[in-house]
């Protein structure tokens, strides 16, 4: 089975957020990035099903140069090699835009799945995947928790998250596209030879030009802003000693817990 | 950036804004009246008509419930293929209602529904799609949508570039359904809608109960709830002993579970359990929508966070703004000396 699995580079959780003068993005100078958090169960779920049915795991990632380092991250996880779709940040901001290219380099591939994450860290949009489904006329199914395939049958079984604890379980020809949801496996951390054996591997370079995908956006993010504080909170100062002092009054005059 | 687009707004299209109806079980869902509070606020400033759009099958008691609040029309899309959903069929359905009507903007509410066949239809459509709204502003005649960006540390503001119909979905909880006005008595018109030719791919199998609900926390009275700025699963003791001291359950926000720190059903938001004890602690979570319409209920939130800026403030009654590595002990300690006290 060949599978595509889909890693965007974003900034790592814990970042503490500068945007830049024009307002239109972050600074992204001095930041240290990661894999996209779902986007790594996503790879791993790849990892999983070439480990069982054989195979190639190929990623795929629009980005700028730097995205390189999340890509090696990829490749020394297990992935056998890496394509590299070259964008400046316009192009990485309307999810059309990036799903059409992406696109480009999946038609080349002829994969039989293309796992991407349920949601970007930095956009969360939750497009992208379906848009790329729809672009290239395959079925697909999102927020994955469980993929079954049988060897050799033309159908996959997989369960998507419904709200409240539920699973929907339904079946699906390939090609297909599943946007997986975070926690669908436990991911595995890089070894050593991994990571020696990642700087090794193909990671092939696709300039923009070269995918042949135009500039027209069908929706633009202009400007980035810190959220409006509505806080509905009390704040309680002070030390933590005095805070919990005030707290366990409350706890008991108006709460009545205590 | 590539803003230099024509302006959508002077496009030629109809002025209708449409809407799609969540409704089960023959009747409307709450979500229904957050999204219709949506749409007649813009149609408002737009000058625009509101029609909401029914999809099912045997919907004629839905249709009549949303026909008695303040619509221009109700469309009833009614076929066998849509009784059970399939994105393959709600897509060809709105298709073919979009089309013809071609209205300024079809407005959705941001389900797990809405994100499997939105974007789909947004691409079979060739439009823009803004996802996951919780404000707007008119700015010039011209719509500018908010959304949540960066784990809800920044929001960004959107816009569109393409032609309409442009697809919006709102964000749950963002717009009050309180503020749809619910009196009218709006025409049920059917559009019919023929799905023959849809291939036949995606098959819905069966609906699984995920959790097997060993702990049910929907009736605990406390409940102490760890996310991420925990850190460690060795650090849940901390949170552990506020707990045992308080008498109270243990619950968690989705990455605790998916690390596998705690069992599955420990998790509280949409995925996972709605609870509404007397008193929620939420430590170290930072208040993602999809936590928050799990615990909201809650009669009294306490927040414990060293981010001032954690959106779980704005639903907290009590918020701790610190290290909950020095604030919990502290606080374990002082309730285990109140009940000393006796
Ligand atoms: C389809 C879908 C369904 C989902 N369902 C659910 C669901 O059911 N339940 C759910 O919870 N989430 C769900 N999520 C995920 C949700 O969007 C958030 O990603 C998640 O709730 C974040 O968890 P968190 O607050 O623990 O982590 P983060 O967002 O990473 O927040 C950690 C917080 O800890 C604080 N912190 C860090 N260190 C410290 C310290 N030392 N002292 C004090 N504070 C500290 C930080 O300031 C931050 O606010 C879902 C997502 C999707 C896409
Ligand atoms: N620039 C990108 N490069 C590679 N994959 C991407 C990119 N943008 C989005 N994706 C994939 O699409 C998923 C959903 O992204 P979004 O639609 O932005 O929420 C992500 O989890 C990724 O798997």
């Amino acid at each position: 089975m060949k599978i595509i699995a889909c890693i965007k580079q974003v900034p790592e959780k814990d970042t503490r957020f500068e945007i830049n003068p024009q307002g239109t993005w972050i600074q992204e100078q001095e930041l240290t990035f990661e894999i996209n958090e779902c986007d790594v169960y996503a790879l791993e779920e790849a990892l999983r099903l070439k480990e069982k049915h054989g195979g190639e795991v190929v990623l795929l990632s629009l980005g700028g140069e730097s995205a390189e380092k999340t890509m090696r991250r990829g490749l020394a996880l297990g992935a056998d090699r890496g394509i590299l779709i070259l964008a400046a940040r316009d192009q990485t901001t309307d999810p059309f835009t990036v799903a059409r290219a992406l696109l480009t380099q999946v038609r080349l591939e002829q994969p039989d799945l293309v796992l991407t994450g349920v949601r970007s860290d930095d956009q969360a949009f939750s497009q992208t995947g379906t848009l790329l489904a729809e672009l290239l006329g395959w079925p697909h199914a999102t927020i994955v928790m469980k993929i079954d395939w049988e060897a050799g049958a033309g159908r996959l079984t997989i369960q998507r998250e419904l709200e409240a604890g539920l699973l929907e379980e339904v079946s699906l020809p390939f090609p297909a596209v599943l946007t997986i949801q975070q926690g669908i496996n436990q991911v595995r951390y890089p070894s050593l030879k991994g990571i020696m054996a990642a700087r090794k591997k193909e990671l092939r370079r696709v300039n923009w030009a070269a995918t042949g995908v135009s500039g027209d956006r069908k929706i633009a993010i202009e400007k980035l802003v810190f959220p409006k504080s509505d806080k509905k909170s009390e704040i309680i100062g002070g030390t933590p000693r005095d805070a919990a002092a005030t707290l366990v009054e409350k706890m008991k005059k108006e709460m009545k817990i205590l | 950036m590539q803003l230099g687009a024509p302006h959508p707004e002077r496009w030629n299209v109809s002025d209708l804004i449409l809407f799609l109806v969540e409704h089960g079980g023959g009747r409307t869902r709450p979500l229904t009246w957050e999204c219709l509070a949506f749409v007649q606020g813009l149609a408002l400033e737009l000058s625009r008509k509101v029609i909401g759009v029914v999809l099912g099958n045997n919907i004629d008691s839905v249709c009549a419930e949303v026909a008695a609040a303040k619509v221009q029309e109700i469309w009833k899309v009614s076929a066998p293929e849509l009784e059970t959903y399939n994105p393959d069929c709600f897509s060809a359905a709105l298709c073919q209602i979009i089309k013809p009507a071609e209205p300024y903007a079809f407005a959705f509410a941001h389900t797990y529904r809405t994100i499997d066949f939105a974007p789909k239809l947004a691409a079979a459509l060739n439009v823009g799609f803004i996802s996951d709204i919780t404000r707007y502003r008119i700015d010039g005649g011209r719509p500018v949508f908010t959304k949540s960006v960066f784990h809800d540390k920044l929001a960004a503001e959107v816009s569109f570039c393409a032609a309409p119909p442009h697809l919006l979905s709102i964000q749950i909880g963002s717009f009050p359904g309180d503020a749809a006005q619910r009196e009218g008595r709006a025409p049920v018109q059917e559009k019919p809608v023929n799905l023959a030719g849809v291939p036949d791919r995606r098959r819905m199998l069966q609906i699984i109960q995920a959790m097997k609900n060993q702990v049910d926390l929907s009736r605990a009275q406390i409940i102490v709830a760890v996310g991420r700025g925990i850190g460690k699963q060795e650090n849940l003791k901390v949170a552990q002993e506020l707990a045992a001291a308080l008498g109270a359950e243990i619950g968690a926000s989705r990455p605790i579970v998916d690390m596998e720190w705690l069992p599955r059903d420990r998790q509280i938001g949409s995925s996972g359990q709605t609870v509404a004890p007397r008193v929620y602690f939420a430590i170290g979570i930072s208040g993602a929508i999809q936590h928050i319409v799990g615990m909201k209920n809650s009669a009294f939130v306490v927040a414990i966070n060293k981010d001032p800026n954690a959106p779980i403030f704005k639903v907290a009654n009590y918020g701790i703004v610190g290290d909950l590595f020095e604030v919990v002990p502290a606080l374990t300690q002082a309730v285990k000396q109140q009940k000393g006290n006796g």
